[in-house]
């Protein structure tokens, strides 16, 4: 009986019915919380770019009073309404989804950060950043001056890079490391900033473009280093049109 | 699978919670017959976690809790699973639990969810946990599988514990993150005066297996295990 092709299918069947409601109703069940945590872990990556996060603040309010949001495109125009006339709110901008379009296709938001409590003028521009590391995708928030010319902290992610390694992006140790990076070389092109293969590498090398390596993982610092790179490229026409405007 | 043959029950009427059997199931495979180091089993996620403290410990506690439910379950239904199809059932249970771990972290424990969600996966190819589904869960009852499963996760996690211990203190001079070197003088305004080298091995997986191989001897030495 317990070896007949009948009970075996009968078996499976149910077992993947049982398994499988288990599944689904777990999912459900915890779907709203983990909504919330990737959306508080969203504005703690992008707060984390201006200020320490700390585990007793209140992320959402902090979040509410000192940032702006806004989005722009390729060319740097401010993008209100999407083709069906619907408001296009910077927060709920997938940056993955617009990774997977073309650069000159997609939305970028823009985090106009206004101090702690929010005061009247912008002190730093807060730009998502995405791109790919050695096993998966990697992404971050890059705080830049009002120029958008020198980077005032950095937070990365990842979705599976090495603990130890790869995964180290998301150390603070890591992320200081570009703090007060420039951008723009004295002849005032994009050169961007790149982190070095290896640890502990010489002052001398670590100039306002470069910053020190992680060791063992020379991948993940390169696409790091090409992710920074693209998007301070796309964002270009954005700052360029804004420091326009100022002159006008 | 697993290289042991079907632990036979032992059928008696009325045992102590915790006899003298039920004790050896919990306590065996912390040392004689230890998952990693005597079985050699579950390397691949030894080498892979152990780089730092605190994500070994949630790995050890994600599989503690898969290995003790997937044996309770597979035991309860041991009667009903057809033999033909019973290392998908198997899998399947594990992939389920597994799952779920995951669903949790994401939901409770959203940074160590980022952190280790790779690793979570692939605790369902982790051969200690269907190697104890096969050799044990599926000939013995639910309480004594619950201990089994016990035992065989109590002494994945201190292996792996073990490791992870020497190869964040040596590899990034830290215990959980606490930078150990540094508070007993390893930096510049220390006695010692220069910052602590991070041992660049330790950090790879290489470093694992050095580590693991010095345990192994150890234990076997200690232990006069001797491979046939």
């Amino acid at each position: 009986m317990r070896q007949s092709n009948y009970y075996v299918i009968l078996f499976s069947v149910i077992l993947t019915v049982v398994l499988g409601g288990l599944l689904a109703a777990t999912s459900e069940g915890l779907g709203p919380i983990q909504q919330k945590s990737i959306e508080l872990d969203t504005k703690k990556q992008i707060l984390g770019a201006v200020m320490e996060v700390t585990a007793e603040m209140d992320v959402i309010e902090t979040y509410g009073k000192a940032i702006k949001s806004e989005v722009t495109d390729y060319e740097g125009n401010i993008v209100a309404e999407n083709e069906k006339g619907e408001k296009i709110v910077a927060e709920d901008v997938s940056v993955e989804k617009q990774y997977k379009k073309a650069p000159e296709e997609r939305l970028y938001p823009v985090f106009k950060y206004y101090g702690k409590d929010g005061g009247e003028e912008i002190e730093s521009y807060i730009l998502p950043v995405y791109g790919s590391g050695l096993w998966d995708n990697i992404w971050g928030y890059i705080a830049l001056d009002t120029e958008g010319k020198t980077i005032k902290g950095a937070v990365f992610a990842h979705a599976g890079e090495t603990p130890g390694l790869g995964a180290r992006i998301t150390e603070d140790q890591v992320q200081a490391r570009f703090e007060g990076k420039k951008l723009y070389n004295d002849q005032g092109e994009l050169v961007s900033v790149k982190m070095l293969k290896g640890e502990s590498n010489p002052e001398s090398k670590l100039d306002e473009h470069h910053v020190d390596g992680m060791s063992g993982a020379t991948i993940t610092g390169n696409g790091l280093n090409d992710m920074l790179e693209n998007y301070f490229k796309h964002y270009q026409s954005y700052f360029n049109k804004k420091g326009a405007t100022a002159t006008l | 699978m697993s290289t042991e043959t079907v632990d036979k029950p032992v059928k008696k009427d009325s045992e102590a919670l915790f006899s003298k059997r039920r004790k050896k199931i919990v306590t065996d495979p912390l040392n004689d017959d230890n998952p990693i180091t005597i079985q050699v089993l579950g390397i691949c996620s030894a080498l892979a976690v152990t780089t730092q403290m605190k994500p070994t410990m949630v790995m050890s506690i994600a599989v503690i809790f898969v290995i003790v439910f997937s044996n309770l379950t597979i035991s309860l239904i041991r009667k009903l699973i057809p033999n033909r199809v019973r290392i998908i059932v198997q899998l399947a249970v594990i992939a389920t639990l597994v799952t779920l771990v995951n669903e949790v972290l994401q939901a409770f424990a959203y940074d160590m969810y980022k952190e280790l969600s790779v690793f979570v996966g692939l605790i369902i190819t982790n051969c200690i946990i269907m190697g104890r589904l096969e050799a044990f869960a599926l000939a013995n009852k639910p309480y004594d599988s619950i201990l089994d499963g016990l035992g065989s996760g109590l002494g994945y996690a201190w292996i792996i514990l073990a490791v992870a211990f020497f190869r964040e203190l040596f590899g990034s001079g830290a215990i959980f993150g606490f930078e150990v070197f540094e508070a007993i003088g390893f930096s510049a305004d220390g006695w010692v005066g220069f910052d602590y080298q991070a041992n660049g091995i330790m950090v790879t997986p290489v470093g694992a297996f050095f580590i693991l191989g010095l345990i192994i001897w150890v234990q076997r030495n200690k232990t006069g295990y001797v491979e046939n």
